[in-house]
């Protein structure tokens, strides 16, 4: 009952076949299976849920019916919900309990979603891991000795061992789909301005976007019609037209062009079982009636230094109100105020946030400022320009995820550079802003491998028509993990 | 930096950091072959500037909590903070 999709679930609670009490109790029994082995979560709402999903079977026997009624979701965290703590990961914000909900979260209880738990992550969403968590690392499903990847690594793990039916995650250079690539399940992440930003704790403002991490392409469109739209709390949210995403699922990819980058493929590093099943995965578009063409993404090689010029600027100026006084941890004992901030950061943040909050101050500082930060906001137009060159030849650009697929435990943690690459192929979206999705398309020994798709600005639903078709031909997404 | 940030380091962090930083600096370096002279800088995707909406207060801000019951040291509805001066 537990491995079901958001479609299979709400089918059965239609029917009546099925409760949601019935579904909750069943994902928390997985949950005290497997959590232990995993640690997916930061903290369960188990009584909370189980309250929801009385509520949710009530509003079904009244013959009410919305999108996620009485489906068991997690929420990464550092996605604010109202009463229950939102620690990011992080010791500075440890027993932070918000007194308001994100916007998505308002969103979900609309849609009738029972929130499980809160999802372990890098801290502040900052790396590839989830090693970076104050609180503990998380495990692959596939191979407990190896990440999750990160920093949605709880999400991705929640949704591939089963301990929750879908979940949300963020994604400011990767964040959704490397893990999701890591662990064999779906994530996409929407165009910038798409979904609302407003009660997600900030990383890099003009990067992270809210997004679905789920069973399939199908749950991802459910996902989007529920948490996606303007928003007035969110200035940077876009007002632009939310069409149904589950229409999408009905079109045809006959005709539709897919662009293939090729320095994705030139580039030194990737692992020669990934690209085979990439390169599979693009036959697989062939063969449903896609045409390929080559196109180019001259700036790729740039975009891992753009990026952690630009993630590390925002993050220093975002991360500078954790002060030690008007909410969060504060360290003891200090003789002026001063002190009290340097010695609460100190003790706070862990070492991964030190090294980006100190990395940014020092590209906004005053005579580094143009050498660094500005530059890197004119690589950041070309790399946009290369993207929207490269998607007037095509309609979908499809790629790796990453070059390689989950690693070890402690393998790249005392080599941040070497860390920082195995984002060359996410963060390039990010910083153009452009909708982008992972799906599995096969495996590297016996560890899974994403397949990348991107798009124009706000047409998630050309990725959501070629991804769905693609699972349609496929059983990778339905491959189970060892657990 | 590291006091610009106001994160007290210890010595051993300090070393660490320090060769860490002076390798991804020298990796971002890098940029410096891409010829940008009449390249706008991005800072936003979509373009968005001065939205605006109209002055109203929202309804119940945050219901019935008092946002100065989260902070770490608080007395009297004030907030605690060693002596400044």
């Amino acid at each position: 009952m537990h491995r079901s999709t958001i479609t299979q679930a709400r089918e059965l609670l239609r029917q009546k076949k099925l409760s949601s009490v019935q579904l909750t109790e069943a994902v928390f029994a997985r949950i005290d299976q497997v959590e232990d082995k995993v640690q997916a979560f930061v903290h369960l709402t188990r009584e909370k849920a189980l309250e929801q999903a009385q509520n949710a079977d009530a509003r079904i026997a009244a013959g009410e019916d919305a999108p996620l009624l009485g489906i068991p979701i997690a929420v990464k965290d550092l996605i604010c919900t109202e009463g229950h703590r939102t620690t990011c990961s992080s010791k500075i914000l440890d027993q932070f309990v918000p007194p308001y909900n994100a916007t998505v979260v308002e969103k979900l209880h609309q849609a009738g979603a029972v929130i499980v738990g809160k999802t372990n992550m890098d801290e502040f969403a900052m790396g590839s891991s989830n090693e970076n968590s104050f609180h503990h690392p998380t495990m692959n499903p596939w191979d407990l000795d190896r990440v999750p990847g990160g920093s949605s690594g709880g999400s991705s793990v929640a949704v591939s061992a089963h301990e929750c039916v879908a979940a949300l995650g963020s994604d400011t250079g990767g964040s959704i789909r490397q893990p999701a690539s890591f662990c064999g399940v779906t994530g996409l992440k929407p165009t910038y301005g798409r979904v609302s930003r407003f009660g997600l704790v900030a990383f890099a403002s003009s990067l992270d976007q809210i997004g679905p991490l789920t069973k399939t392409v199908a749950d991802a469109a459910t996902l989007m019609n529920v948490i996606g739209g303007k928003d007035p709390r969110d200035s940077t949210s876009a007002d632009v037209l939310l069409p149904d995403f589950t229409q999408a699922l009905q079109k045809n990819v006959k005709g539709m062009k897919v662009g293939i980058p090729k320095e994705y493929f030139s580039t030194g590093g990737i692992n020669p079982d990934v690209e085979k099943a990439v390169q599979e995965g693009i036959r697989t578009l062939e063969s449903l009636g896609m045409q390929t063409v080559e196109v180019s993404l001259p700036h790729l090689d740039y975009a891992v230094a753009t990026y952690y010029i630009i993630a590390c600027a925002e993050a220093s100026t975002n991360l500078s109100r954790y002060d030690g006084v008007k909410y969060g941890y504060r360290a003891d004992k200090s003789d002026t105020l001063v002190h009290m901030y340097e010695n609460t950061r100190e003790e706070g943040f862990g070492e991964e946030v030190k090294r980006r909050i100190i990395l940014g101050t020092f590209v906004l500082s005053s005579g580094y400022y143009d050498a660094y930060y500005l530059k890197g906001q004119k690589v950041r137009t070309l790399i946009k320009q290369d993207f929207e060159n490269a998607l007037e030849q095509c309609d979908v650009i499809a790629a790796p995820v990453t070059p390689y697929p989950a690693f070890k435990l402690g393998e790249k943690l005392d080599d941040p550079l070497q860390m920082y690459l195995a984002d060359i192929f996410t963060i390039s979206a990010n910083l153009a802003g452009i909708p982008a999705m992972s799906i599995p398309c096969g495996f590297a020994n016996n560890l899974p491998v994403g397949l990348q798709l991107m798009g124009r600005h706000f047409d998630e639903a050309g990725l959501i028509t070629v991804g769905h078709k693609f699972q349609q031909a496929t059983d990778f997404h339905t491959k189970e993990t060892p657990l | 930096m590291a006091v610009l940030a106001r994160i007290k380091l210890t010595p051993d962090e300090k070393t660490r950091l320090s060769g860490q930083m002076g390798t991804i600096l020298e990796y971002i370096e890098k940029l410096e072959e891409v010829n940008t002279d009449d390249v706008e800088p991005t800072a936003h995707v979509l373009g968005i500037n001065n939205v605006f909406r109209d002055d109203e207060p929202a309804e119940k801000p945050f219901a019935d909590h008092n946002p100065i019951s989260d902070s770490p040291a608080h007395d009297k509805g004030h907030y605690e903070v060693p002596q400044i001066l």
